[in-house]
C-alpha cells in the first residue's frame, strides 16, 4: 500500500492545454487546427491534433481536437485523442449553433472554458426547409453559452474575414490570439500564418482585424430576429394624393395601427396606385368601426392592427403583372448589380426562370374572357399546351425587357382581371368570417385575420397554402365558442407551417376535433 | 486526380535518417512502408485511409526511384488478391482499405492468402472506421483475424508506435509466414504528431526478379490435400512462430509498477484514453507514469498466453479494455484463466459498455467502478473529476436541445446529384412513392432531408442487386441508385449483370460524377480526366450495353431537371421488360471547382472574355414558402430574415458561395415554383462589341425605366 502512495506522489501534476474546434465541413477548421499545432511546435511545445472528418467533410458538423504541452526531460506527454467533457480550456466555434452544440456536448464549463464563437448563422436544412419560420432562436444559444463559459469572445468572425478578403479560420485565429489563453505572443501567431505560404496577406489582415475587434469589444448583441423596418410617416410627401392618404391614416385610425397601416399604404400605392391604397384604408376603416363596437379598445385594437397587416398582404397579391413590374424596375437592376458585386468595367445580364401556365394567363385576362376559357376545358388545355413551359427570360435584352415591360403596364387594367375578382372574393369571405366572430369571440376573430399568413407562394405552392387555410378555417365550427379557441387556432396555424404536406396539421386538426 | 494535391506531403516521404517527420498518422504509415522496403502497395480509397492512397498516387517519382509498384485497386478484393505476389516470392507488399466494409469485400482473397501463407511480408492496413465520424456499420475487424488466423496489430496511437508497428508487422509476417493486419482507428489516422524518420529502402528482392524467375509450389494452393496441411501448419508452426516473435521482440508493453492488487489490460489503440482516464482519477500522469500495472496489447491477435498469465498472477483482478462488440479478448482471457486454473478475476464488458466508442468519460467511469470493487484505497484523495453534469442539467442548456439543429453531412454547393433527386421528388409527386434501393457514395445523402429518398443500402455496388427480389408483376417498379464508384467496384457484374440475366424489371440509376467522389475525388474507370498513369474514359453506357442491357439512357447534364424527370418517368412506365438503366453524368462540383477556378482566374487575368454565373433571389417576389429549398438543400441556397413588416417568414437568399450550377432555376422551372430566381451573368473583360451592345440596351431600357418611374406616384423610400 505504502508503495502505491509513494508512486502517487511521484506523479506529475502537469496538464495539457486543450482546445476543441467545432466547425462545419468545408469551413477550414483543419487549417485553423494546423495553425494552432504549428504555433505550439514553433514555440517548442509538443502538440497533437485529431479530427474525424469522414463524410462530415461534406458540410456536416465536425470537431477538431488539440492538446499541447512541452516535453519534460525528453519524455513526450501522452495526449488524448478526444476531448473530455468538462475538461476543455478553449472552445472555438465557427458558427453560432456550433457554439450551442459545444455546450450541449459538455465541452464548455464555467470553471475552465474560454469560448470563442462566431455569431454568424449558417442555417441547417432542417431550419431552411420549413414552410414557415424554422430558424432556431439565437438568444437561447447566447443564454446558454453565457451561463456555461468562463469567458466569451463572440462576434461575426465570418463577415469580418470576408471583409478582409480572407476566410473564417484567419479571424478565429486572431480572436484566439486576443483571448490570451495560449502562452504565446501575438507575433508568434503572425509568424505561423506567414509560414503557411498561401494567402498570407489577406490572412494577416483578417487576423489583425479580429484581434483588434476582440480586444476592443468582446461581445456582440444578438436579437431573436432582426427588427422590422417601420418607416417614419412623412409630414408631407410633395404629392397631394399621398398626403391625403397619410392625413386620413392619422385622422381615422388609432395610433397603434399606424406603423402597419403606413406599411400597407406604401405597399399598395407601389402595387397599384394611391386610389387602391385609399380603398385599403376604407376597408380597414370599416373593420376598425366593428372593432370599436366590440370592445376593441380594451384589446388594444389588435383586430384593427392585424387587419392593417393582412388586408394589405391580401390586396397586394402576387400576380404576373406584379412579377413583371418588379423584375423590370431600374432599382432592381441596381440592386442586383450591387448584390452580385459587378465592377465598373464588367457587364451584367440577368436571366429569369419563369414557368407561366394557362392559369396565370387566364387570371390576367379580363374576367369574362378568363371565365369563358376556364369553362371550356378543351380550349383551356389547347392553350395550356402552348403556354405551359419553362422560359428563360433575359431581362437585359430588348425583346424580353419589352415583353415584361408591357405585361407590367397591364397594371392599369388589373382591377378588371379574373385574378382580381378571385382575390376579392376570397378576401371578402375571409373578412366576413372574421367580423362575424368579433362579437362572439374577439381573440379568435384576430386569429382568423392572422390565418392569411398561410396563403403564399405561386402555383402549386399557392394552391397548397389555400388548402391549408381552408382546412384551418374548418375548425371554426368547433372553436367559435371556446374561450381557448384563439389559442387552438394559433396552434393549428403553427402546425400548418411545420411541413409541406400538412402532416402536422392533420394531427392538430384531429386533436381539435376531439375537443 | 484526387480532391487535393499532396505535393507537400510527398516531400515528407523523402525525409531521411534522423529527420523529423511531422504530420498525420496515415501519412506516417505511408512513410513507414517505404522505410520497410516494400515492393508493392495497393488498396481501395475510403475514410480514414484515403490519404495513404492519395499521397502515393502523387508520389510517382519517389516510387519510381525506389522501384515500388503502386496500384489503385478496383476493389478491396482486388487489393487483397494482389498480396498473392508475396506467397511465393520474398517481396514485401502492403494493401489498405476502410474496415470492416472493405475487409468484408476482401474476405475471399484474405482467406485463401492466409490459408496458404506467405513468404514475403504481407501487411494489410485497416482504417478501423468505428465511433464518431464513422459512416459504416459498427463492427470489429478482430473477427477476420481470428477466423483466418491472420495476426492483428493495434499499436498505441502515436506516430512512433504506429511506424514501429508497420516495420514489426512485415517482420512478424515473414517470421510466421502469415499475413498481418494493422488496424488504425479514425482519430489515429488523422492524428498529427511526429517521429524520427529513417532512410527509405529499396526492396531487397524486386518484382522484376520474381517475374523472371517464377516459382511454383502446389502445396501453397488451397486444394485438397494442401488445404488440410495449411490448417495444421497454421496451428502447429505459424502460430507458435508468431508467439515467439512477439515475445522476443516485446511487441506488447508493460507499464506502471511491477506489482499491484489489480491490473489493466488494454489494446494498444485504447492506451491514450485509458491514460487520460487514470490521470483524471489521480492514478497516472501525462508523461506515462502509472500507479496501476498496465499491459498493452499492441498485438490484438494472437494473444500471448504466457505474458497474460505473468501479468495476472498475484493480482486480485484485471480489467480488459477493448472497444466494440463482442468482447473477443475478454472471452479468451476467461478461457485461459480457467484452463490454467488461475483465480484472478477477469472483468471487461461487465463493467464497461458492450458497444460504442470508449470515450474518456466512459473509460473513467468504468475504471473507477473497477478500482472501487478491488482497491478502493487507491482512489484516495483523488482530484475533482471533470464533470459537466450540472451545466448540462441547467434549464438554459437544456433549452438548447430544442434550438440547435442536427447538421448531418449533405450534398455540396452545386452538387450535380442534387437535381437528380429533385427530379425523383417531382416524379414521386406524379407517380407516387416507389421502393428505392440505395447504395454507398455521396448519393446516399438523398436519404436525409430535404429529399428523404432511399429505403435500404446493402453495400458498395449492390444497390440494384438489393432490389432484385422485387422482380415481380406489380403496378410500380423499384428504383435502384448506384454511383460510378460502386458501379466499377462491384456493380457492373453483381448488380447490372444480375439484373440483365434475371430480366430484372426495375430502374437502375447510375450516378456518374467522374470520380470516386465520396472518398476524396480519386479517378476511376469512367473518369473524364486524362490520367497519364491510368486508363480513364471508359464509358459506363458501353459497359452496360456490353453485358446485354438494352434500355439505356445517357443524361449528360444532370442539372436538366425536366429531362431527368421525364427520363425517369419513361423508365418507370416503359413497356419494355428487363432493367431500365439511366446513366446520369455531371462532374462532381467540388472537384470541378478545384479544377476550373484557377483556370478561370488565369483567363481573367490574361484579359480573356469570361462569363461568371451565379444565382440570386428577388426578395420582393419571394413569399417565404421555401418550396425551392425542399427540392434542393444546397448550402448556398438559404433563408434570411426580412425587414418587410408585412412578411412573417424568412425569404430565400443565395449567398456568395453560389457556383452558378443552375439547379435553383431549373428546379423552379420544372416544378413550377416561383419566378424569384434569377441568374446573373457577369461578363469579365467584355469585348468592344459587348460594350457597344450593352450600352445600346442600357440606353433604351434605362429610358423606359425612368419613364415609368416618373409616372408612378409612390412614397419615397
Amino acid at each position: 500500500m505504502n508503495e502505491t502512495v509513494n508512486l502517487k506522489t511521484l506523479l506529475a501534476a502537469d496538464k495539457p492545454l486543450t482546445l476543441a474546434i467545432l466547425a462545419m465541413g468545408g469551413q477550414g477548421g483543419g487549417v485553423l487546427a494546423d495553425w494552432i499545432v504549428g504555433l505550439a511546435e514553433e514555440q517548442g511545445w509538443m502538440a497533437q491534433s485529431t479530427s474525424v472528418p469522414g463524410v462530415a467533410q461534406r458540410t456536416g458538423a465536425t470537431i477538431y481536437y488539440i492538446e499541447m504541452l512541452p516535453a519534460r526531460g525528453g519524455v513526450p506527454p501522452i495526449f488524448s485523442l478526444m476531448p473530455t467533457p468538462g475538461d476543455v480550456d478553449v472552445v472555438l466555434a465557427a458558427e453560432l449553433m456550433e457554439a450551442g452544440r459545444s455546450v450541449l456536448r459538455g465541452l464548455v464549463t464555467p470553471d475552465k472554458t474560454v469560448l470563442i464563437a462566431s455569431t454568424h448563422r449558417s442555417f441547417a436544412v432542417g431550419e431552411k426547409e420549413k414552410p414557415g419560420n424554422g430558424i432556431g432562436d439565437p438568444t437561447v444559444v447566447v443564454g446558454a453559452t453565457d451561463f456555461a463559459a468562463k469567458r466569451t469572445i463572440a462576434f461575426d468572425m465570418d463577415t469580418l474575414a470576408l471583409k478582409n478578403g480572407s476566410v473564417i479560420s484567419a479571424s478565429m485565429f486572431g480572436a484566439l490570439a486576443a483571448a490570451d489563453v495560449l502562452p504565446f505572443p501575438k507575433e508568434a501567431f503572425e509568424t505561423t500564418i506567414r509560414g503557411g505560404g498561401k494567402g498570407v496577406e489577406p490572412s494577416l489582415k483578417a487576423f489583425n482585424a479580429a484581434y483588434d475587434r476582440a480586444k476592443s469589444k468582446t461581445r456582440e448583441e444578438i436579437a431573436a430576429s432582426p427588427p422590422k423596418r417601420f418607416d417614419v410617416m412623412p409630414e408631407t410627401t410633395g404629392h397631394l394624393e399621398l398626403d391625403r392618404l397619410v392625413h386620413r391614416l392619422r385622422a381615422e385610425f388609432p395610433e397603434a395601427a399606424w406603423p402597419l397601416l403606413f406599411a400597407g399604404v406604401k405597399k399598395l400605392t407601389d402595387f397599384q396606385d394611391p386610389v387602391y391604397a385609399g380603398e385599403y384604408l376604407d376597408l380597414v376603416g370599416k373593420l376598425y368601426g366593428l372593432d370599436r363596437a366590440n370592445g376593441g379598445e380594451e384589446k388594444g385594437y389588435s383586430f384593427t392592427v392585424q387587419s392593417a397587416k393582412y388586408v394589405a398582404v391580401a390586396m397586394a397579391y402576387d400576380d404576373v403583372i406584379r412579377v413583371a413590374d418588379l423584375k423590370t424596375r431600374g432599382t432592381r437592376f441596381e440592386r442586383v448589380r450591387h448584390e452580385v458585386g459587378v465592377k465598373q468595367d464588367q457587364i451584367l445580364y440577368m436571366t429569369e426562370y419563369m414557368h407561366p401556365r394557362m392559369e396565370e394567363v387566364c387570371g390576367t385576362l379580363p374576367k369574362k374572357l378568363g371565365l369563358w376559357i376556364e369553362s371550356r376545358p378543351k380550349v383551356f388545355a389547347w392553350l395550356d399546351r402552348r403556354i405551359n413551359k419553362g422560359r428563360r427570360v433575359q431581362t437585359g435584352t430588348l425583346f424580353w425587357f419589352l415583353t415584361l415591360y408591357i405585361m407590367a403596364a397591364l397594371r392599369r387594367t388589373r382591377r378588371g382581371t379574373l385574378r382580381h375578382l378571385r382575390e376579392t372574393e376570397h378576401r371578402e369571405a375571409w373578412l366576413n368570417t372574421a367580423t362575424s366572430l368579433l362579437s362572439r369571440n374577439y381573440d379568435l376573430a384576430v386569429e382568423v385575420i392572422n390565418n392569411r399568413r398561410l396563403v403564399k407562394g405561386y402555383s402549386d405552392t399557392h394552391a397548397r397554402g389555400l388548402s391549408k387555410f381552408d382546412r384551418v378555417m374548418l375548425s371554426l365550427a368547433t372553436l367559435a365558442d371556446r374561450d381557448d379557441g384563439a389559442a387552438w387556432m394559433r396552434r393549428l396555424r403553427q402546425a400548418a407551417l411545420l411541413d409541406e404536406s400538412g402532416i402536422a396539421l392533420d394531427g392538430a386538426l384531429k386533436t381539435v376535433a376531439t375537443l | 486526380m484526387a480532391e487535393r494535391s499532396f505535393a507537400r506531403e510527398v516531400e515528407d516521404l523523402k525525409l531521411g535518417e534522423g529527420e523529423i517527420f511531422r504530420g498525420e498518422g496515415i501519412l506516417a504509415i505511408t512513410k513507414a512502408l517505404l522505410q520497410s522496403g516494400v515492393s508493392y502497395v495497393g488498396g481501395y480509397q475510403g475514410s480514414p485511409i484515403s490519404h495513404l492512397m492519395d499521397v502515393l498516387a502523387d508520389a510517382k517519382d519517389v516510387m519510381q526511384d525506389l522501384g515500388v509498384h503502386f496500384e489503385t485497386s478496383a476493389s478491396e478484393a482486388a487489393a487483397a488478391a494482389m498480396l498473392s505476389a508475396s506467397v511465393m516470392y520474398p517481396v514485401r507488399g502492403a494493401v489498405t482499405w476502410k474496415s470492416t466494409a472493405g475487409t468484408n469485400v476482401a474476405a475471399d482473397a484474405l482467406s485463401n492468402l492466409s490459408s496458404g501463407g506467405v513468404n514475403g511480408g504481407a501487411l494489410i492496413i485497416l482504417g478501423e472506421d468505428f465511433g464518431e465520424g464513422s459512416s459504416i456499420m459498427q463492427e470489429r475487424s478482430h473477427a477476420f483475424a481470428m477466423k483466418s488466423q491472420m495476426w492483428l496489430l493495434d499499436p498505441r496511437p502515436n506516430l512512433p508506435s504506429i511506424v514501429k508497428a508497420v516495420e514489426d508487422g512485415f517482420e512478424l509476417s515473414e517470421a510466421s509466414s502469415t499475413p498481418v493486419m494493422l488496424e488504425v482507428r479514425i482519430r489515429a489516422c488523422h492524428v498529427h504528431g511526429q517521429f524520427v524518420a529513417k532512410d527509405n529502402k529499396r526492396p531487397a528482392y524486386t518484382l522484376k526478379q520474381a517475374l523472371e524467375n517464377p516459382v511454383r509450389d502446389v502445396n501453397r494452393i488451397v486444394l485438397p490435400p494442401a488445404n488440410f496441411m495449411h490448417e495444421k501448419d497454421k496451428l502447429e508452426r505459424r502460430w507458435p512462430a508468431a508467439v515467439n516473435f512477439i515475445k522476443e521482440r516485446k511487441l506488447n508493453e508493460f507499464f506502471g509498477p511491477e506489482e499491484g492488487e489489480i491490473g489493466i489490460i488494454m489494446l494498444g489503440g485504447m492506451y491514450n484514453g485509458v491514460m487520460r482516464a487514470l490521470q483524471q482519477l489521480g492514478l497516472a500522469d501525462v508523461y506515462g507514469n502509472s500507479s496501476i500495472p498496465l499491459y498493452i496489447m499492441n498485438v490484438a491477435y494472437p494473444m500471448i498466453d504466457d505474458e497474460v498469465v505473468g501479468f495476472c498472477l498475484g493480482k486480485k483482478a484485471v480489467i480488459m479494455v477493448e472497444e466494440g462488440a463482442p468482447e473477443y479478448i475478454e472471452q479468451s482471457l476467461h478461457t485461459l484463466m480457467s484452463r490454467r486454473d488461475i483465480q484472478t478475476r477477469v472483468h471487461g464488458k461487465d463493467i464497461l459498455p458492450l458497444g460504442g466508442e470508449y470515450t474518456a468519460p466512459v473509460m473513467m467511469k468504468g475504471l473507477k467502478a473497477f478500482i472501487e470493487m478491488y482497491d478502493r484505497l487507491l482512489l484516495g484523495n483523488q482530484p475533482p473529476v471533470p464533470d459537466p453534469t450540472s451545466v448540462l442539467n441547467d434549464p438554459k442548456v437544456k433549452a438548447l436541445a430544442e434550438v440547435v439543429p442536427a447538421r448531418p453531412a449533405g450534398f455540396c454547393t452545386g452538387c450535380p446529384e442534387r437535381p437528380i433527386f429533385a427530379a425523383m421528388k417531382l416524379v414521386e409527386k406524379e407517380l407516387g412513392e416507389h421502393h428505392v434501393s440505395a447504395d454507398i457514395g455521396c448519393h446516399l445523402f438523398s436519404i436525409l432531408p430535404p429529399f428523404n429518398i432511399g429505403g435500404t443500402t446493402m453495400g458498395y455496388g449492390l444497390g440494384p442487386a438489393s432490389a432484385s427480389a422485387f422482380n415481380v408483376e406489380a403496378g410500380k417498379r423499384s428504383i435502384a441508385v448506384m454511383g460510378d464508384g460502386g458501379f466499377w467496384h462491384n456493380g457492373l457484374a453483381t448488380s447490372v449483370g444480375n439484373a440483365v440475366f434475371n430480366k430484372q424489371d426495375g430502374v437502375i440509376l447510375v450516378v456518374d460524377n467522374y470520380y470516386s467522389a465520396a472518398t476524396g475525388g480519386q479517378d476511376i474507370m469512367s473518369s473524364r480526366a486524362l490520367n497519364p498513369n491510368r486508363q480513364t474514359n471508359n464509358s459506363i453506357v458501353n459497359a452496360v450495353k456490353g453485358i446485354g442491357a438494352t434500355w439505356v439512357r445517357q443524361i449528360d447534364r444532370t442539372y436538366d431537371v425536366a429531362k431527368m424527370r421525364d427520363t425517369l418517368k419513361e423508365a418507370l412506365t416503359s413497356k419494355e421488360k428487363g432493367p431500365k438503366i439511366i446513366v446520369a453524368s455531371s462532374e462532381c462540383m467540388l472537384n470541378k471547382q478545384r479544377r476550373v477556378k484557377p483556370q478561370f482566374a488565369k483567363a481573367v487575368k490574361d484579359g480573356k472574355r469570361m462569363v461568371k454565373e451565379r444565382f440570386g433571389v428577388d426578395e420582393d417576389v419571394c413569399t417565404g414558402d421555401h418550396a425551392c429549398i425542399r427540392l434542393s438543400g444546397c448550402p448556398s441556397l438559404s433563408v434570411k430574415h426580412t425587414d418587410d413588416p408585412l412578411k412573417d417568414d424568412p425569404v430565400a437568399a443565395i449567398d456568395n458561395s453560389c457556383v452558378g450550377c443552375g439547379n435553383c432555376g431549373e428546379v423552379s422551372e420544372a416544378a413550377v415554383l416561383c419566378p424569384s430566381f434569377y441568374r446573373a451573368d457577369v461578363i469579365l473583360n467584355p469585348t468592344g462589341w459587348d460594350r457597344f451592345v450593352s450600352r445600346m440596351r442600357s440606353k433604351v431600357i434605362g429610358w423606359l425605366q425612368a419613364r415609368r418611374a416618373a409616372g408612378r406616384i409612390v412614397f419615397a423610400d
